[in-house]
């Protein structure tokens, strides 16, 4: 059994595997950019107590799940999400999605997934893939970060849609609901709706750890780091920002580049010009961010180390920080 | 980020698959781009595999010492920890800190190291004796 499925990579999972299975409904006019932006995908979050592989809790992006969920939500799409208690009921559930010809998106682990490189596979379960079709024992696979279709034994796959640990997938699948035509009105809503939510989530969020605050936040205490930590540990610490930061699934320079580019078609739907100078906004927010970067690698591989070199990595943060400030300051004021 | 700034350094992922990249082309369109690999985040991706080998190796030490249980060794060298471990066996973390000590493990049942033998996809003489397979 295969469904008529196109696989089509994108850089990150769940903003590709949400404009997958809308791509019917939207006439594939739901890109990987709407995706993330409809869904207000932009984020940054730094929690201080919690520790991720021995290193901080770092995320450029919102929390799993919401991507999809407000994507559907603001085109007016219900969501159908179920998790599973039992391995056998969760396959027979996919088997019969697949019978009805609708194609799955999963929440997986990637410890275990067979066709990742053993250098990606840590404990991390919040990765998006779907299922579209079975031959035999095998399950036809289309992850979205992968250049082609991949395929997964019954066992691989069960495996790791039940990962443990931290946001254990429970062998969710979740597909859109009704499935309707999109209208360019329904997009040109969504867009905005996206859009204020992002600006809220960035802006108006509590506390110092998340939101543009989180980012400056974060910038002081880098500062701190080297006699916190000592070098190496700091090193360590800077290293984990970076792969969180600009690892596959961030489209580069911690989604930015991803959101800038959302905010161009965002033009094309509501023709509001600022949107192009917002654009380019996030577009510096990236390049700095990966300015950044480099000169944590710096740090991370013993070629800067002073304490005037951890000021200047701290500073960076702080400065992007304004950046983004300003940025979702000028989409708050847009007059829709 | 410019489409021809866009790093092409192998790294470990670019063997196996190019990633998508955003960037912008000359007329400040944006457009996708697929890189191979940015040497900065696979120097990052190497740090983080260094501190787990030193983890591991660190763990295997403290086993032979007969400071720890071989629990420690394979709760490393599978990168989980205690809270990882207690989801994937059903155990709660206090019973994995008191398994983790070598004669509370010499006197686990068959059954209780068989679940932690799963949870390490390996088997029980392989969990004694911290031998593993995979390279």
């Amino acid at each position: 059994m295969k469904l008529d499925f196109e696989h089509q990579q994108s850089a990150h999972c769940e903003s590709g595997v949400t404009s997958s299975l809308l791509r019917k409904s939207s006439g594939g006019k739901i890109t990987e950019p709407l995706a993330f932006g409809i869904g207000a995908g932009l984020f940054f979050c730094y929690i201080p107590l919690i520790k991720i592989n021995n290193g901080p809790a770092i995320a450029f992006r919102t929390f799993p799940g919401l991507i999809f969920k407000r994507t559907c939500n603001a085109l007016g799409i219900s969501v159908v999400r179920q998790k599973f208690g039992s391995k056998e009921k969760a396959e027979a559930v996919l088997i019969q999605c697949l019978e009805q010809g609708q194609p799955a998106g999963c929440q997986v682990g990637v410890y275990y997934l067979s066709y990742f490189p053993r250098e990606y596979r840590f404990h991390f379960n919040a990765h998006n893939l779907i299922v579209f079709g079975k031959e035999e024992d095998q399950y036809l696979i289309s992850d979205p970060v992968m250049e082609t279709v991949t395929q997964l034994s019954s066992y691989e796959l069960e495996r790791v849609r039940f990962a443990k640990g931290a946001l254990a997938p429970k062998g969710q699948i979740y597909y859109p609901g009704n499935v309707a035509p999109i209208s360019d009105e329904q997009i040109r809503k969504a867009i905005v709706k996206g859009i204020k939510n992002n600006v809220n989530q960035m802006l108006r969020i509590p506390g110092n750890f998340a939101g543009v605050k989180g980012i400056a936040y974060t910038g002081k205490k880098i500062k701190k780091w080297r006699d916190k930590l000592g070098l190496q540990k700091a090193g360590s610490y800077l290293a984990q920002l970076v792969r969180m930061q600009e690892e596959i699934g961030t489209g580069g320079g911690g989604f930015r580049y991803i959101y800038a580019a959302f905010l161009q078609e965002a033009f094309a739907y509501t023709n509001k010009e600022e949107l192009l100078d917002i654009s380019k906004l996030f577009t510096e927010a990236g390049d700095l961010w990966r300015t950044a970067a480099v000169q944590a690698a710096g740090i991370y591989k013993g070629r800067l180390g002073s304490q005037a070199d951890f000021d200047q990595m701290g500073d960076y943060l702080i400065q992007v920080a304004e950046m983004e400030k300003n940025a979702f300051l000028a989409l708050k004021k847009i007059k829709w | 980020m410019k489409k021809e700034q866009v790093p092409q350094d192998l790294g470990a992922l670019g063997k196996i698959t190019k990633e998508v990249v955003y960037a912008t082309d000359s007329s400040g369109k944006y457009t996708t781009e697929l890189s191979s690999g940015w040497e900065v985040k696979k120097e990052a991706l190497d740090i983080a595999w260094q501190d787990v080998e030193a983890r591991i190796a660190n763990a295997k030490q403290k086993v032979l010492n007969g400071e720890a249980s071989p629990i420690l060794f394979f709760m490393e060298y599978r990168l989980m920890d205690p809270g990882i471990l207690s989801d994937y066996t059903g155990y709660w973390r206090w019973q994995i800190k008191r398994h983790l000590k070598t004669d509370v493990f010499k006197q686990l049942s068959e059954k209780k190291l068989q679940k932690y033998a799963d949870a390490f996809n390996t088997n029980i003489e392989d969990l004694k004796t911290m031998t593993v397979h995979e390279a």
